[in-house]
């Protein structure tokens, strides 16, 4: 099918908020994984093989931390098993869609490329080229992140100390900014409240075990409270 | 180490892309369990709290609640700052101005 320009940038025109919101994590990331220790092409090929932000913040400290592979894959795994539900989001609209296609698009599937194509294929439906502004989205991301990520692990290399600058900590930020807005739900706070009592029990478990213990536990808890929660609604 | 990576980064694919291509890729002949769905809301507090929790409360890996700890200050900011804000780089820069702060008084 030949290529559609109009569509594919107007794909790339509707990604652009979340372009220049990617980008700092981009640079964090680049940074963050050299100064813990990974080769420059370890980072990229992260950013460019897996192209999954935040399991691959995950991971670079799982790996840092000495964490054994199939730690770091069953995290990867639970972290990014919220695009199954993009992937069958986007299905009805993909149908029409060859395999090939499918197949490629799914690779790119990120929070930020389903919120836009989801909102164009809602709107608009597929029509005759839809997937060249998934296509165009997708590699706008995509593009985007592995760039930012070479910017990152270019400072990375040249700043000198930059891990005695408290990247960590940095680390630790980001996930405690993502995490605060979400606790207004009380499930999740539970979730939360009980992940984090029992990874810090665990923190002497080899391999990071304790990480896998502690997701499951927060999970768990925030079903439980769910479920308290819709019990105690009919009677107030 | 090398070999390491490579396994590593190799996992990380297989897994990843097999959740992205799952239902693109196999169409209706997958089916998503309602409970599997709900307990997805409850993973990104639950993985990145995990994540936090040790690396805040224990940055040396025993307990440390001490005014020495500077990790307690800056997180505790960042949360206060994201919970106004709702601003994620606004939260984190601002975290990282009183951890930084915190460590050249002290």
């Amino acid at each position: 099918m030949a290529f559609r320009a109009g569509v594919f940038w107007q794909g790339v025109r509707d990604t652009t908020p979340m372009l220049v919101g990617a980008a700092p994590f981009g640079v964090i990331f680049g940074a963050l994984a050299v100064s813990a220790g990974l080769s420059a092409w370890g980072a990229l090929a992260l950013s460019g093989v897996v192209f999954a932000g935040s399991s691959q913040f995950v991971a670079v400290s799982l790996m840092a931390a000495g964490a054994a592979l199939p730690v770091i894959w069953l995290t990867t795994l639970v972290v990014n098993l919220r695009h199954a539900l993009y992937s069958a989001a986007l299905l009805p609209h993909a149908q029409g869609l060859s395999a090939r296609w499918r197949w490629c698009l799914a690779f790119w599937l990120t929070d930020e490329t389903f919120a836009v194509v989801e909102h164009r294929l809602r709107t608009q439906g597929m029509g005759a080229d839809g997937q060249w502004f998934w296509l165009g989205s997708s590699l706008a991301m995509y593009l985007n992140w592995l760039g930012w990520t070479l910017v990152g692990v270019v400072l990375g290399q040249n700043i000198p100390g930059l891990e005695s600058w408290g990247l960590d900590f940095a680390m630790a930020a980001t996930f405690t900014a993502i995490v605060t807005p979400q606790l207004a739900r009380r499930p999740v706070l539970a979730a939360a409240v009980c992940a984090g009592v029992t990874a810090l029990l665990a923190r002497g478990l080899p391999y990071k075990l304790g990480l896998m213990l502690a997701a499951a536990a927060g999970v768990l808890g925030g079903m439980l409270a769910e479920r308290g929660l819709a019990r105690q609604e009919p009677q107030s | 180490m090398k070999l390491d990576l490579l396994w590593t980064v190799l996992g990380m694919l297989a897994v990843t892309y097999s959740v992205r291509v799952s239902f693109l890729g196999f169409g209706q002949r997958l089916r998503f369990p309602a409970w599997l769905q709900r307990s997805l809301h409850y993973v990104p507090a639950a993985v990145l709290t995990a994540l936090v929790a040790p690396m805040t409360l224990a940055p040396q890996g025993a307990l440390d609640v001490s005014l020495s700890n500077a990790y307690l200050p800056g997180v505790l900011a960042t949360g206060l700052a994201a919970w106004w804000t709702r601003h994620t780089l606004g939260a984190i820069v601002c975290g990282f101005v009183v951890y930084a702060g915190w460590r050249w008084l002290g």
